[in-house]
């Protein structure tokens, strides 16, 4: 299992257009994929999901992988979330 | 003794006729969550899938025409509701939970998603509120589209249908099902559910307040539609009186009926040209009954409620086609998808005022994949060379241009491909904006055709919408500015040799009739189940008698004076 803490850069934060894309990334592989704030443990996969996280710019989350392709899954979001979701 | 018994409601005398049978309610607001118990798991698991499916579609109608204008913000709204609908997690809990807890999908589909919304809400940061309102938007189109399963196999032939308010989708629902009357507590003389009611020839009554809560689910209806009577569980001598007054009905419409082969002439020789107006693909036999002069008027907007999705170009072609061949030799003017205002979609757009807004030829120019489908569809129907082509909602020169150039675009296309289609299909346009009344002679000069549809037109002209209540009183279809207008627009368009006619509600109002024709108005198209009557009427009038009425008309400065001049005319011939 892969753990990585991330912080939410852009203006807008976490918003839908954001959200839509790490739930199709995620959806690329195979590993599962979960999203970790405040206490609550919310599946990558699941776009309503992703949804309920309420992620101002400046927010801290940890990331998690677990599965046979991790590695390259954990890469490819970890990098679209310090790209600020491409609206920097 | 129930005190309901007897009671008469009053409402708005919207289609005519009488009828009689149970009150069926439709009540969407009211229908609650089941948390009903089932057994056959396989068919819950089936219905959910199928309302996800049919909500999908849904979505992809409403925001297929609109993607490009929404902005991102909402666009990308509506590609995280397309995605919730395919969402693994949630398919996958709501599955299980139908399996573990064998209650209804409605209740589960409520349950499990509003966990979610009330997530969002106890979020503190406003567009997380915004956010569940979305939420709350897909979660009820799945209900709804559940429901309606159950609503369908509830609803059977010889109901009469008593709802709050009636809905272009739900129209599509109930003339499946061969309905046979209308209650409704809103609405008036013009909505939408009056016009198909009167094309049907289904007696409605209208406006009725609190119909919905008085009349109970079975109970035996009376609905006159002549005087916008509604009788809840009449006595055995009621029922009788009713019952001769349909028969006599009956008699007086077989003797209408033969008047089938006769022409709409005025007693001086005056033909006038009368066609019918083509609202569902469905009416086409009463239209043949009738016998018209061809088809003045198909509503295709219709077709996006019959169909589920997009109707394609091959789908549209059969439909026109087969309407062109059924009415040859006569013709048929096809009116492009009037989309917008009070019809069909963008009701899920949320535009502040839809009347003033994207629709007709505003919506098609914007869309001209749909645009070009829809005029390539009906040029290939052509071939016979009886389909001529309208564009509705008209304000400018600059979208005729447009249109045209599109329609020889198209003609190019198919050229190449080798399909057949009339070279020469004349195409029109509607008018029903002021501008474009004031503009009849110069748009006149740029088309074949033009045809007057009165509903916008007034409502336009007069600044009434004519779907509130409030105001609804002014909506005055004898308004002297709307005499003149219609005087102006008749008068400039034959000037330009341009043939011109009116679709609108108007022209099937008896009272009307004489002063249109005095007017100067040809060709009329009307409600098909309405032809008859009109028919009856023009043959009973001298032409010169409706000139003077016009040329007295056109003096007039209040509505009250018309109506009365009116009402002396056709008293004086029907007396004769």
């Amino acid at each position: 299992m892969i753990e990585k803490k991330v912080k939410i850069i852009n203006n807008a934060g976490l918003h839908t257009r954001p959200a839509a894309t790490i739930v199709k990334l995620a959806g690329k592989y195979k590993s599962e994929f979960f999203i970790h704030k405040d206490g609550f443990n919310i599946n990558g996969k699941s776009i309503i999901g992703v949804m309920t996280i309420a992620a101002a710019k400046g927010s801290e989350l940890t990331l998690t992988f677990d599965g046979p392709d991790e590695e390259e899954a954990s890469k490819e979001l970890l990098d679209y979330f310090q790209r600020g979701f491409d609206e920097l | 003794m129930n005190s309901r018994n007897n009671v008469i409601l009053k409402g708005i005398a919207a289609a005519s006729g009488i009828t009689i049978g149970n009150a069926f309610i439709f009540s969407k607001e009211k229908e609650e969550i089941s948390q009903e118990s089932i057994e056959n798991v396989g068919e819950a698991i089936k219905n959910l899938e199928e309302a996800l499916a049919l909500s999908k579609k849904e979505l992809k109608k409403v925001f297929g025409l609109a993607i490009d204008k929404l902005g991102e913000k909402r666009a990308s709204i509506f590609e995280a509701q397309m995605m919730i609908l395919d969402d693994p997690i949630l398919l996958g809990n709501l599955k299980n939970r139908i399996k573990e807890e064998k209650k209804l999908p409605e209740y589960i589909v409520d349950d499990e998603i509003s966990k979610y919304i009330h997530l969002m809400n106890e979020a503190h940061e406003m567009y997380m509120k915004e956010r569940s309102l979305d939420i709350e938007d897909i979660k009820n189109r799945i209900i709804r589209n559940l429901k309606k399963k159950k609503w369908k196999s509830k609803i059977s032939a010889d109901v009469i249908v008593v709802t709050p308010t009636i809905s272009p989708s739900d129209t599509v629902l109930f003339t499946k099902a061969n309905v046979k009357g209308y209650v409704t507590d809103f609405g008036g003389l013009t909505s939408h559910a009056a016009i198909v009611a009167r094309s049907l020839n289904i007696p409605a009554v209208l406006g009725v307040n609190e119909a919905t809560s008085i009349i109970k689910d079975g109970d035996i209806l009376i609905v006159d539609g002549f005087h916008g009577d509604v009788i809840i569980n009449p006595d055995e001598e009621k029922i009788l009186f009713y019952k001769n007054k349909i028969n006599e009905l009956n008699l007086y419409d077989e003797k209408l009926f033969k008047l089938r082969n006769k022409p709409a002439s005025t007693i001086d020789g005056k033909e006038i040209c009368l066609r019918a107006n083509l609202d569902l693909t469905k009416e086409i036999d009463l239209i043949f009954r009738n016998n018209p002069k061809g088809i003045g008027l198909v509503r295709t907007e219709q077709l996006f409620e019959e169909y589920e999705a997009f109707p394609d170009e091959e789908e549209q072609f059969e439909v026109y086609n087969s309407i062109a061949q059924k009415i040859y030799p006569e013709n048929v003017t096809v009116r492009a998808f009037d989309i917008g205002g009070d019809k069909v979609l963008p009701v899920d757009l949320h535009e502040p005022n839809p009347f003033l807004g994207w629709r007709g030829i505003r919506l098609l120019l914007d869309n001209r994949h749909l645009f070009k489908a829809q005029i390539r569809a009906v040029l290939r129907a052509s071939q016979n060379k009886n389909i001529k082509f309208m564009a509705p909602m008209v304000t400018s020169i600059e979208e005729i241009i447009e249109t045209k150039e599109l329609i020889e675009e198209c003609k190019k296309e198919l050229k190449k491909e080798k399909k057949s289609f009339d070279n020469d299909m004349h195409f029109g346009i509607m008018i029903e904006i002021p501008a474009a009344a004031i503009l009849t002679s110069s748009f006149a000069r740029e088309v074949d055709f033009i045809s007057i549809g009165t509903n916008d037109l007034i409502q336009y002209l007069l600044a009434v919408d004519r779907g509130n209540e409030i105001v609804s009183k002014l909506y005055q279809e004898f308004h002297p500015a709307v005499i003149r207008m219609l005087a102006y627009i008749i008068k400039e368009g034959k000037a330009n040799d341009c043939k011109v006619s009116l679709c609108g509600e108007m022209g099937g109002d008896p009272l009307a009739v004489p002063l249109l024709i005095g007017l100067g108005l040809e060709i009329l198209s009307v409600s098909p189940s309405i032809v008859p009557l009109i028919k009856s009427i023009i043959r009973k009038i001298k032409y010169k008698d409706a000139l003077l009425l016009a040329d007295k008309c056109l003096t007039y400065t209040t509505e009250k004076e018309i109506i009365n001049e009116l009402n002396l005319f056709y008293n004086s011939i029907i007396e004769n």
